[in-house]
Order: structure tokens, then sequence, then C-alpha cells
């Protein structure tokens, strides 16, 4: 029976950049050929979660959430519009970042729909982040003598985005290779803004956990962290504020790898991708054929 | 309706052995009837019947060679009926040689098909075309079907129309990808079936899928009220603009957004199931099910503006001032600004014109004769 891969995003009416992280790791995903179908469906373009089911041909589809934490949109908005059948967020039985996968039937197209878990939480998103940092650094090995900052949104609209953030830091932390790691939000403390006030180390890396570049990764965050008076007039990388070398890396969801995340979310839903996990981790390693796609995006409109 | 870069008129259909296999066993296998062709497997051997012609007792090799003697009826039936294409596609590739002509024959069909059959999705002129190995697709904007090919943007990879049409032809970013503001410029060439539903889908998502359910009585339309009742979170709000007053207010929203001068999608949907709207949905080949995001969005805040009680200002104008206002009006609304000439000062939307009505008529905090918006204090802002 044929399968196939539904990546749904945000999308924006604004920014143009914000479905490009999206459009690239399908291609990816493409490229490796698990999939006889790869399709996206966006909140805000089209086609839109709604009509994106009637697009795909395959009887069996996995759905992956291209989103940074679990809350709002996958737990009420995406099931809703893909007209998930007895959809009940308790069937992730989650406690903020486990959510796995749930099998249901979309009751518009009659497809089997294997609704996966958000990448942004997903165990391999904590490589995508180490590999964000390899990249900005250009340097594979970058780990001693480095800080590394998480950023994320904060919990003022949602409690699991801080959770998804604070997860990852800490996975990142066990491991040892940076010598200091932080979560740091945009709007609660610890802050952002201070980002030099919490780190001993002189370089330190920032990787907002956030989809696609737009108005917080590339204006605001920017401008607090005192990389530049004026986004527009861009920034050095890396920046030298208060005596460290900060390397701002721009939102993590534009990291070739979150092809990987979302190919394993499939696969841990039971979907066939063969040898595709190890093929999309070795296409998107620094240095890799992907690996120098770069994307932008804002999702400043909700 | 023949395209300028149509394949050599003396180009013969070969079939493929594919098709020619495909055929013997679809004969053994309950036989084909499929526009004009027959074949079928008999107790004295296969049979293999045209308008033109019948073939009885014929064996496997003999049946294998009417084929190839009749390619434009095999690779007819193997382009619709062999593959494993989807009904929305094949429905479309259908109609898209169906043009005025429904009742075709084969020969008059393949005619046409080696002049090029040229049919509009939208802004797109999709053009029919025989070329090595059978049916072959061209995309371009319709303005561009005049323009001779090597003049074009020419690409073969349907995953190409994310980009193309993305901007349009000033670099605006489109939002809406059914607005009829197609940017022009590009042309996808030697596209096969599947590759030209595909770029479609890129270029109009779902709308193939949503008019092949019109077609077959199952599109699942969704009405203003049911959409509204649906949404949560920031766009809750809008279904409180729904008092029981009527549905005046969709009308205005349908004919702001709905209206063919801003969506190639025919609006189906109307206030609830019993409820169409007084505004003209258009007239788009294919369907619009439900109100969109962009439409939902745009609803939040007229639910906010919507929720004030009107009041009554006085203001100053002369007439012409009066009239210039209601040209500005209709020049932003109709998208025309930036066709108003610098120097047509005869336009009430034109720049000057109406930098001229803001010098006279605004005060320092930008308010019209200076008149405050909340009489109380000195204005309010949104």
């Amino acid at each position: 029976m044929s399968q196939a891969l539904v990546i749904v995003a945000h999308g924006s009416h604004l920014n143009p950049e914000s479905s490009t992280p999206t459009y690239d790791h399908a291609d990816t995903v493409r490229e490796v050929g698990a999939f006889d179908e790869v399709r996206v469906g966006f909140w805000k373009e089209e086609p839109h979660f709604r009509e994106v089911l009637r697009t795909v041909d395959a009887e069996e589809a996995y759905v992956v959430p291209l989103f940074i934490s679990e809350g709002y949109f996958t737990e009420e908005v995406i099931p809703r519009e893909l007209r998930l059948e007895d959809w009940d967020e308790a069937a992730w039985d989650s406690d903020g970042t486990s959510a796995t996968s749930v099998t249901l039937t979309a009751t518009d197209t009659g497809q089997r729909v294997h609704y996966c878990g958000p990448a942004g939480t997903h165990d391999a998103m904590t490589d995508v982040i180490v590999r964000r940092a390899e990249s900005v650094t250009g340097d594979p090995d970058v780990g001693p003598g480095f800080g590394l900052a998480v950023v994320g949104h904060g919990t003022k609209r949602n409690e699991n985005s801080a959770k998804a953030i604070q997860y990852h830091a800490d996975r990142i932390r066990e491991r040892g290779r940076f010598d200091e790691v932080r979560d740091l939000y945009m709007d609660e403390d610890p802050e952002v803004d201070d980002v030099t006030d919490f780190f001993e180390t002189e370089d330190v890396i920032v990787v907002p956990l956030f989809v696609a570049d737009g108005y917080h990764t590339q204006e605001d965050i920017p401008e607090d962290m005192g990389l530049t008076d004026d986004y527009r007039t861009g920034w050095e990388t890396p920046a030298v504020v208060d005596g460290h070398r900060i390397w701002y890396a721009g939102a993590v969801g534009t990291e070739a790898l979150m092809a990987d995340v979302l190919l394993e979310r499939a696969a841990d839903a039971g979907a066939d991708v063969g040898d595709a996990v190890q093929r999309v981790r070795e296409l998107t390693r620094v240095g890799g054929e992907s690996a120098d796609r770069d994307a932008g995006a804002p999702t400043a409109d909700d | 309706m023949s395209a300028t870069d149509g394949p050599a008129a003396d180009e013969r259909v070969t079939v493929s052995d594919e098709a020619v296999a495909a055929l013997v066993a679809a004969a053994e296998n309950g036989g084909v009837d499929f526009d004009g062709l027959r074949a079928v497997s008999e107790g004295d051997g296969y049979r293999f019947e045209t308008p033109e012609m019948t073939r009885a007792g014929l064996t496997e090799s003999e049946f294998r060679d009417a084929c190839t003697n009749h390619p434009e009826y095999v690779d007819n039936w193997y382009f619709f009926e062999g593959g494993d294409r989807s009904p929305a596609d094949r429905a479309f590739l259908r109609w898209l040689e169906d043009g005025d002509a429904e009742s075709w024959d084969v020969p008059t069909r393949y005619d046409a098909l080696r002049e090029g059959v040229a049919r509009s999705w939208g802004q797109v002129a999709v053009t029919a075309m025989l070329g090595a190995g059978g049916r072959r697709y061209e995309l371009r904007h319709e303005d561009d079907l005049g323009t001779p090919l090597p003049d074009l943007e020419r690409h073969e990879d349907p995953l190409a129309a994310r980009d193309l049409v993305k901007h349009d032809d000033r670099g605006r970013y489109r939002p809406l990808k059914t607005a009829p503001s197609l940017p022009t410029g590009w042309a996808f060439v030697g596209l096969d079936g599947r590759a030209c539903t595909r770029a479609l889908d890129l270029i109009y998502p779902a709308t193939v899928a949503n008019w092949h359910l019109e077609r077959e009585g199952d599109l699942d339309v969704n009405h203003w009220r049911e959409t509204m009742e649906r949404q949560s979170g920031i766009y809750s709000v809008i279904k409180t603009w729904d008092r029981g007053e009527g549905y005046e207010h969709v009308n205005w929203v349908a004919e702001a957004c709905c209206d063919d001068s801003q969506c190639l999608k025919r609006r189906e949907w109307g206030y609830d199931d019993e409820t169409e709207l007084d505004v003209d949905g258009g007239d788009g080949e294919f369907p619009c099910r439900e109100p969109c995001s962009l439409v939902v969005a745009a609803a939040r805040k007229w639910t906010r503006l919507e929720g004030q009680q009107p009041r009554t200002y006085e203001f100053e104008l002369t007439p012409g001032e009066k009239e210039q206002v209601e040209a500005i009006i209709d020049a932003v609304a109709d998208g025309r600004v930036d066709d108003i000439r610098e120097a047509d000062i005869y336009e009430g939307g034109n720049r000057y014109r109406t930098r001229f009505l803001r010098a006279k008529r605004m005060d320092d905090t930008g308010r019209l004769c200076g008149v405050p918006t909340d009489p109380e204090e000195g204005s309010e802002d949104d």
C-alpha cells in the first residue's frame, strides 16, 4: 500500500519566506525516495490543512506537524482541520514533550492518518540544534570553549513551549559537549536580552527554536541581544557584545537536518522509510549537498 | 484553440509495448470498450474493433499487430485507463480534451492533439499535444499564449511552480494562490499527465480535486456559519459577528474578498445551507468550498471594527473634495493606485491631489478636518 508524508506547517499571509523551510525539508525527503508522495499543507497558505489530504493519492498518510511544541496547533487546530475522527489529545498520552503518534481516519477522504507529534519535541531535534551550532560556526566539532543558548518564545501563551526548550537544553547539557548550556526566552526570565550575563565562555552560540525566520528571529532577537541597533543593517557573525562573541544561528527550523526529524517522526509511527534516515543525515551534514540551504520566514500573523 | 509551438503535424503515434501488453491482459480480463475501441478475448480468439474496422478470431500475435496498426486507439485507451491515475486527474485530463466537442472520435481527437488543444484553468493555459511518448502538456500564463517559447523561462520540474507563483509581476507576495495575479513569463514544457496535474496542484492547490468532487456531486461545501462556529483561539470572536440580524455583513465580505476580480475560485458557500448570499459567486471553473484563511483573518478584524457603534461626525468638504474621497476609495479598492500616472491630476487618487487634500484638510495628528475620532477626548485609535 502506498504511503505519503504530509508536512503541516503554519505558513504566513505576510511573509513569503515562511513556507521555505517546509518546502526545503519536503524536497530532502523526496530526494531519498522514502515515500510515494510528499505533500505540504498550511494554516495560512494553500493547500490549507483543510484540503491537503484530498491532494494525496495514498490511502496511508503520515502527518507530521512542523511545529516547535505541543499545544494549541498540534492538539486542537490541526486535528480539527484535518477532520481526524475521534481525535482526543489524551491519545498522545503526553507530558508536554512526549507525544508520539495516533492512527485515525480523516472523515472527508477516508484516509488512514498517522498523526504524529510535532517535529520540535522529537529527540532527534536535539541533534538539529547541535547541527545548527556546527553550521553557524562552520565547525563540525564545535563544543569545547563554547556556550550554547537555546532560545524559545516563552510560556505566556503555551507552557509546553518552554518545556520543549528545556528538554533539549537539558539533553545537550548532559552530553557535555559545550562548556555551558542555557535555555533563554523572549518574554520571560531568563531573558535572551541579557544573554551575555548567563555565560562565562567568551564564545556563545545562540540557537532560536523557531520553525522559520521572520520577525522574531530576524528583527526582535538580534536587536534585543545587542547584535545590531537596527536589524535592517544586519549584524556580524560572530558579533561582539559585552566582550562575548555571539554566534547567532537564526531559526533552527531552517537547518537542513530538520528533514531527518520529520522522517523519524513518520518512521516512529510505522512508516517504512528504509535507510532514508541515514541518507538524510549524510546528505545534510555540514558540507553536505543540502546543508547550505538556508531559509527565512516569520509567522508574525496568527 | 491552437498553441503556437505545437508538434509537427505529421507526427505519428507509436504505441508502447507496455500499452499493448496491458491491452492483451485487459482483453482477456473482461474486455475493453473505450472511445470506440473494443478489445476482447473470445472463444475463437481475440477481437479488435474500432468504428472503422473489425477483426475477429485473432491469435495473440495478430492481435498485437492490430494494436500496432491502430496505435491511436490503443494509446488513447492506455493513457486514460491503463495507469494508476487518480480519478480526479483522469477526469481533468479528459476534460482538457473535451473542449466544445465532447463527442470527438479518436482520429479527430488525435488530429486536434497534433495541433495542440488549449484550455484555461484559472489564468493558466493548459495545452495538450502529442510528443515523443504520447500526450504531453504545456502550461503557461494565458496572456503568454502568443509569446514565442524561447522568450519564456522554461521549466520541466513541476516543483518549480512553488517559487514561480509566489510573487506577482510587480514582485508582491501572493498569499492567495487563486488571486488573479498569476505572474507571466514562464512555461512548463514536455510534462506528462502526472506532471501536468502536479504542477497545477502547486499553482492552484486542490482545485482539481475539488472540481472533480463537484462534478461527482460530492463537494463538501462548508458555509459561513459553520466555518466561523468552528474557529477557535483568536478567531473564535468571529462567530459573535453573526447576530441573527441577517447576513448583509457576509455579503460585504464576499463582495470584498471573493469577487472574480479578487479570487478565481467560484464561491459555492453561502451564509448557511439554506441562505445563499446576494452577491455573485463568480464564473470560475473550480469551486470554493468554504471561507478561506484570508477571509477568516479579515473577518476577525471586521468583527472588531463592526462592533463599534456609528457616530455622527461633521466634516466640511467641498463637493470636489467629497468626490475625491470617493475616488480614492475606489482606486484603492480596485487596486488601481499604481496605475494612476504621476502627473494625472485629473484622477482623485493621484498622489499630488491626495497630498493637497491632506495638507488642506488634515491636522498635524492626521485627523480629518481636525475632528477628533472620540468627541469626549482627543482621538481614539484601534
